[in-house]
């Protein structure tokens, strides 16, 4: 009885984290075509519902009702399975993501090295679709796409680093917890700026967007998919990002902590300076999207592993021995 | 590369740059107009859908003088005329296939009395083809409907003809 309370309990938190991230999902993706729209002195979605906020639950209907098409030479099962992992593995990341210092599901030690597993391994959904579409684009779009994701997720492995030689610890509350003073943007700027273009990288956004450069591979790896199986892969590349702007905002931007911590400030909860600060890093996300031409792939490449690697590499040695010679070395753990 | 160029590329100025114009183009004033509550502006020229005039007494303009199926460069026009117990010509059937049309507005130049004119409308998308085969009660139709702003249109410019 007691593990059966337990497993309700949870499976009710669960809910109740996975539904306001859909939600939000579904409202982040209004917000970014009206700023890409307001960038370009158009107006954006505003029909469905106040201010076109109930857009994309518009488009989530339509992608419903529409049929799902499987080429007759794909591979059916890891074509089905394809956008499942995709969509999974972006919301399961969400488990260990603290909106307050009691508001997360799972505050487990190794939070960040679990954050980190989880999203090297969603690049298995797009090289699974890749592969399992047997058609040239998608196969194109996947292979770009993995390269592209596993090279920045080795400098955005380095930033990382940088910031637990600062913390001192793998838990992403006591990373928060540990920018009471000062947050990490303000030591570690440029390295913030790397982690932003490596995130941008890494979900595939542009300048990046190579795997889906529709004018030379169509849609890339999501080529052969229609109907709810792409609106998976749409949601999960979204819910991938916003995961990103929390990563983002909980390594460098102090998280749930108030900006300035006088009165009017400190008294809003925790969840409102998460939220704020995951918006706030999105809206730049689209602004970046609505101002860069795409990269070439060899730029990209080059990009990432001839300045981007070295350059963090470099700023981890600085850190630590800045921090070792200054005897300013984390001692909690 | 020059050291001002690599300074650049580190430094990011060229994108910072590119942001402030973003941002500053956020809150400009938006070109969008909300097409099915709002219309653009349209010159008193446009040459839309078809109409044929009536006189203010009922009477139809159009005297079939056939100048405007003659002029017709697609050869979208076709009239048939007969004379009347009074004595007037009036056309028996006038049709133009608005598929041929290729709305260069030669016969409204052409026309002696404007009956044909080319009127401010041009949502007149249709299903079928067989609906843009316009016959002269269409036309005199289109003719009752629009007079107004026709009317308002041909005295706009008619100063310039």
């Amino acid at each position: 009885m007691t593990y059966l309370n337990i497993f309700l309990s949870e499976i009710y938190k669960i809910f109740f984290l996975l539904l306001p991230v859909l939600v939000s999902v579904s409202l982040i993706v209004w917000l970014d075509r009206k700023v890409w729209a307001y960038v370009q002195k158009r107006k954006g979605p505003n029909v469905v519902g106040p201010f076109g906020l109930f857009q994309t639950v518009a488009d989530a209907l339509k992608y419903i009702f529409k049929e799902i098409i499987i080429p007759a030479s794909a591979n059916k099962v890891i074509f089905i399975l394809a956008p499942i992992i995709t969509l999974t593995l972006s919301l399961i990341a969400w488990a260990v993501i603290p909106f307050s210092n009691e508001m997360v599901l799972a505050n487990i030690n190794v939070g960040i090295l679990y954050l980190f597993a989880v999203s090297s391994l969603s690049v298995y959904g797009i090289i699974m679709a890749g592969w399992a579409s047997n058609s040239k684009y998608p196969f194109l779009g996947a292979i770009r796409s993995a390269a592209q994701m596993i090279s920045y997720e080795v400098s955005i492995g380095i930033i990382i680093v940088n910031v637990l030689l600062c913390v001192g610890s793998l838990n992403l509350n006591k990373i928060v917890l540990a920018q009471e003073n000062v947050w990490f943007i303000f030591p570690l700027f440029p390295v913030f700026i790397i982690y932003f273009i490596s995130a941008l990288a890494e979900t595939n956004r542009p300048p990046f967007d190579l795997p889906e450069a529709e004018s030379e591979l169509v849609a890339g790896y999501q080529t052969e998919y229609s109907g709810m199986m792409y609106a998976m892969f749409w949601l999960g590349e979204y819910a991938n990002i916003l995961l990103l702007c929390a990563l983002g905002s909980i390594l460098f931007l102090g998280g749930w902590l108030s900006p300035i911590d006088i009165f009017p400030f400190n008294t809003l909860p925790g969840v409102f300076w998460m939220i704020f600060k995951i918006i706030f890093l999105f809206i730049l996300f689209s602004l970046v999207k609505a101002i860069v031409p795409r990269y070439r792939f060899d730029q990209l490449m080059k990009l990432g592993w001839k300045i981007f690697l070295p350059f963090s590499l470099f700023w981890v040695v600085l850190t630590a021995s800045f921090l070792f010679f200054l005897d300013m070395l984390p001692t909690n753990g | 590369m020059t050291l001002s160029r690599i300074l650049k590329t580190i430094f990011m100025t060229d994108f910072i740059a590119g942001l402030t114009i973003a941002i500053k183009e956020i809150f400009k004033t938006k070109k969008t107009i909300n097409y099915p509550f709002e219309k653009g502006k349209i010159s008193p020229r446009f040459r839309g859908e078809h109409a044929l005039r009536r006189y203010p007494n009922g009477e139809e303009r159009c005297i079939a003088c056939k100048l405007c199926e003659a002029v017709c460069p697609a050869q979208a026009i076709t009239i048939e005329s007969s004379l009347r117990k009074d004595g007037s010509r009036k056309t028996t059937r006038y049709d133009i296939d608005m598929l041929k049309c290729i709305y260069c507005g030669l016969c409204e130049e052409s026309c002696p009395v404007d009956a044909i004119v080319q009127g401010p409308n041009f949502e007149f998308a249709k299903e079928t083809r067989e609906e843009l085969y316009y016959n002269k009660d269409k036309l005199l139709e289109n003719g009752d409907k629009w007079e107004t702003a026709l009317s308002e249109n041909i005295k706009a410019y008619s100063a310039f003809r």
